[in-house]
């Protein structure tokens, strides 16, 4: 089959526009007819919740959380960009469409990108109409920072915890609405599955995670936004309850999962501690700006960081790549850490860690003004690492961070099931094969508030309203059935493995051989693993308590960690697949000789949509062509 | 790098709201101290789930401070012994090996307890649901440098806001008061010029519904602050309490544009 992108024609420039101007309009008085749901509170799913209530539209909010501030947008730290060019450095849309596509190796669709990059001005003029306190210059106009992989500084931040005050500027937003009547928030309740009518998404199963109980929820569309899935190896910088349930069951039903290989390792995150460790913790790009990265020259240099001279510490980033130095993107930045470390100069306990240090920067600022900027975050790296990073430097290495792939969209971002939408990071469309620092907040807030909106509209208008089903429909009662007996079925096992113990194995393992470097003989061993590791799962799990009916964490657990069971094998075929390196996609066999990402662009210039066959059956791989008008292909080059 | 610890907990087990809790007594021996507390829960955890046993529920997501999911009291302090801490964030090498441990859930009439030290806070959303909000639809927003907001009150208004909602401040109080929860809220908003049009609607709006969620009222003992892991200020209480009389003395409150807050 043919996927269409539906992507308009004409000038970039104008294509958004034109797009919306010809948009089929919902009058106000049929919109609320209409009932929306959407999955997910973080940055995309609140945001698209509040504008669509404001528009008219029935909306039903659904979060596993006990509160919508809880999602995980919340932790993230450094900023947003936006192309205001406030700075006046020259900075304008074409230029963070230009970073954004460049910065993603040419994996993208020039269309979504330019689109992103043009509305991002918007976001900020709304994030500071709700409130939310980004930083100021004395005068009282909005300060930027730089990121990495640009030249201008475009980023705009609250302290350390950007994500955090843009969430809460989009969720009072979903209060507001939730005050009006117009949305009504369902917390504590984990959605299991979609429920398809004739191939069209038309409602949800959810679980109430307090009583256990089971049930749909229907209406007229679902969005998702639920967020990505770097859980997958197990350690990453995503919360505990981070998954991939969602778009995975979403996936079975019928949606087609859009590069799942193309997943984010950051550099900067404080290294593993021991065998207790449940999750790894990010120190901010924006610590780049001011830390120099580097690593002993002599191997094995076991020296106090501090009685280590300058003629033998190897600043790396700034030797190899003297223009960006150490704001390369994330990939380069990671790759590079592994390398070195490869090469047995790591340091710290583990040989496993590089040194970000303050020690330049703090002689050239002051103490204090280094303290302001980043405070919080040095202060989180004290409580963690147990050392001061005013004195001795911060020990960082690479984790997972960020997924780029996610369920296939079209421009109007639904996917190819119609009536499921998909927002955020839980979709593929916008950062290729890497993501840029501070664009994940921007494309989750851009297609909240200003895409899906819009693009709702013609599915809705076309189909018509009072055409959903009722919790009665057959299908509707099936998929309840459905999930109902899977939750008896986890249940009903008597093994003698935690849950946790299966997601710790094959996580590990995909973090080996499926992380910052691949290669088919690592990919196809560790399918394998897989598949040893489900089948011992659905046999030798054990779930205390075994009500069903009472908040069950370990249940919860259950059910999240059987879809990771399904869905790496996924991503290894994909990683398989992809015969070149892209981005954050490093396949050990196709390398420059300098040994940065060698692309192929002859064969693998398109989007890998994959179809579900079954489990454990191999899945249909359907390809969306990528063409690029406005820039021109080039190896990337950030030297 | 591999110092190791003993600790005895004595931790609350209450499989369900109506049920009857009780204490029970754990040893864990051998935590590495470079382990976070919740950390050595997940151990313990394991330890119980292989022995056949119930693991202790607890909230926790982002294990990094800022997603307000964790929170228990540590021999009687909210998020345990260190200031300006979530739980999650608090570190095995600060304690002694020997030490013993008692662990409750949040107590408090608004927050009841759902299964051992989980308990439910959705009585904070609805306090935010009255009012706490800019009533701001998109697509309206002038230029974000069309509205000009000084560097220090921009710093303040960041001090309210970094308020993560986690419960510590109910938890610690003698009466169970969200004052100081709802008055970050509050505070927030009236900082800012953004905030100004709705400033008295709102501080009235979401003081009643604090009580009428069943939290106590504020005797200014301020533990709250003290037991806050974002080191929000009772200031905001003094500043809240302030418009909340204004509020409900000015006759037409919402229309009301004083801005002695913000000064």
């Amino acid at each position: 089959m043919v996927l269409d992108s539906k992507t308009p024609t004409g000038p970039l420039e104008t294509r958004w526009t034109s797009h919306k101007g010809h948009i089929q309009l919902i009058g106000p008085i049929n919109k609320r007819k209409y009932h929306v749901i959407v999955v997910g509170t973080g940055l995309a799913g609140a945001s698209a919740a509040s504008t669509l209530a404001e528009l008219g539209y029935r909306v039903t909010v659904v979060t596993f959380h006990d509160s919508p501030r809880r999602a995980h947008s919340v932790a993230a730290q450094g900023g947003i960009n936006a192309a205001k060019n406030y700075q006046n450095d020259g900075d304008s849309v074409f230029r963070l469409f230009y970073d954004t596509i460049k910065g993603g190796d040419f994996r993208a669709r020039e269309s979504n990108v330019y689109r992103l990059a043009e509305v991002s001005a918007n976001i900020i003029d709304q994030a500071v109409a709700q409130g939310v306190p980004f930083a100021r210059e004395y005068g009282g106009t909005l300060a930027n920072r730089t990121f990495g992989g640009v030249l201008v500084s475009r980023t705009f931040y609250a302290r350390g915890q950007t994500g955090q005050q843009l969430l809460y500027g989009a969720v009072a937003g979903l209060m507001r609405q939730v005050d009006t009547g117009q949305v009504k928030l369902l917390p504590f309740k984990d959605m299991l599955d979609v429920i398809t009518v004739d191939g069209e998404a038309r409602g949800i199963v959810m679980r109430d995670l307090l009583d256990g109980k089971i049930e749909a929820l229907t209406g007229d569309a679902v969005v998702l936004a639920t967020g990505g899935y770097s859980n997958a190896f197990f350690l990453s910088t995503n919360a505990m309850k981070s998954n991939v349930t969602a778009t995975w069951r979403a996936h079975k039903k019928g949606a087609f999962f859009a590069n799942p290989c193309f997943t984010q390792i950051h550099p900067t995150c404080i290294p593993v501690h021991g065998d207790l460790q449940s999750k790894l913790t990010l120190m901010s790009e924006s610590l780049r700006n001011d830390g120099r990265v580097w690593v002993p020259r002599k191997k094995d240099d076991k020296r106090a960081p501090n009685d280590i001279p300058d003629a033998d510490r190897y600043y790396y980033l700034e030797e190899k790549y003297p223009t960006f130095g150490n704001m390369v993107p994330r990939d380069v930045a990671s790759r590079n850490a592994k390398y070195v470390c490869d090469q047995g100069m790591g340091v710290g306990a583990s040989g496993y860690a590089v040194y970000l240090d303050f020690r330049d920067a703090i002689a050239r600022l002051g103490r204090q003004a280094i303290s302001a900027k980043y405070g919080n975050l040095f202060e989180m790296y004290e409580k963690i690492a147990g050392e001061d990073p005013y004195k001795v430097p911060m020990r960082i290495y690479p984790a997972p961070h960020y997924t780029m792939g996610g369920l296939w969209v079209d421009y109007d971002l639904m996917s190819n099931m119609p009536g499921l939408f998909v927002l955020g990071e839980a979709n593929f469309s916008d950062h290729g094969a890497n993501r840029l620092g501070a664009s994940a907040l921007m494309q989750g807030l851009a297609d909240g508030y200003f895409v899906i909106p819009y693009t709702i509209g013609p599915y809705l208008s076309a189909r018509g309203p009072g055409k959903g089903i009722t919790n009665d429909h057959p299908e509707a009662k099936k998929a309840v059935q459905d999930a109902v007996d899977k939750t008896k079925r986890l249940l009903s096992l008597n093994g003698k493995r935690s849950v946790d113990s299966f997601h710790r194995a094959v996580g590990m393992k995909m973090l080996d051989k499926c992380g910052m470097s691949r290669s088919a003989a690592g990919l196809t061993e560790t399918i394998a693993f897989i598949r040893e590791q489900r089948a011992e799962f659905w046999e030798n799990v054990s779930i205390i308590p075994k009500d069903g009916d009472t908040a069950n964490q370990e249940l919860e657990k259950a059910h999240r960690v059987a879809d990771f069971l399904e869905f790496n094998e996924l991503m290894c075929q994909d990683a398989l697949a992809r015969n070149e390196s892209c981005g954050g996609h490093f396949r050990e066999e196709y390398q420059t000789p300098e040994g940065e990402a060698q692309r192929d662009d002859e064969n693998y210039c398109h989007v890998a949509a994959w179809e579900h066959r079954g489990v454990g059956e191999a899945p249909t791989l359907h390809k969306e062509p990528l063409t690029f008008e406005a820039v021109k292909l080039s190896q990337r080059s950030y030297k | 790098m591999s110092d190791t610890i003993n600790v005895t907990l004595e931790v609350w087990r209450q499989p369900g709201a109506k049920a009857q809790g009780r204490f029970e007594r754990y040893e864990m021996n051998g935590v590495s101290t470079h382990a976070s507390f919740l950390e050595m829960l997940d151990g313990l955890n394991e330890k119980l789930i292989n022995e056949g046993k119930e693991p202790i529920a607890f909230e926790h997501d982002c294990r990094e401070g800022i997603c307000g999911s964790c929170g228990f009291v540590i021999n009687g302090q909210a998020h345990g012994p260190d200031r300006g801490t979530t739980v999650c964030q608090l570190h095995m090498r600060r304690f002694k090996s020997g030490t013993h441990l008692v662990l409750e859930p949040w107590r408090a009439k608004a927050f009841p307890v759902v299964r051992d030290l989980m308990v439910d806070r959705t009585s904070f959303d609805k306090i935010q649901a009255a009012g706490g909000y800019n009533g701001v639809n998109v697509g309206n927003a002038p230029d974000a440098n069309a509205i000009l907001v000084g560097k220090e009150a921009a710093g303040e208004a960041f001090d309210a806001a970094a308020c993560i909602g986690c419960g510590a401040c109910v938890a610690a109080c003698k009466n169970a008061s969200a004052m100081l929860f709802t008055s970050a809220k509050v505070g927030h908003f009236a900082m800012l010029p953004q905030g100004q049009p709705e400033r008295y609607r709102r501080v009235a709006r979401m003081f009643d519904e604090m009580e009428a969620q069943g939290f106590g009222a504020c005797s200014w003992t301020q533990e709250c602050e003290a037991a806050c892991p974002k080191g929000i200020s009772v200031k905001w209480i003094s500043r809240g309490k302030r418009d909340y009389l204004k509020a409900k003395l000015v006759k037409d409150s919402g229309q009301s544009s004083d801005d002695g807050f913000a000064g």
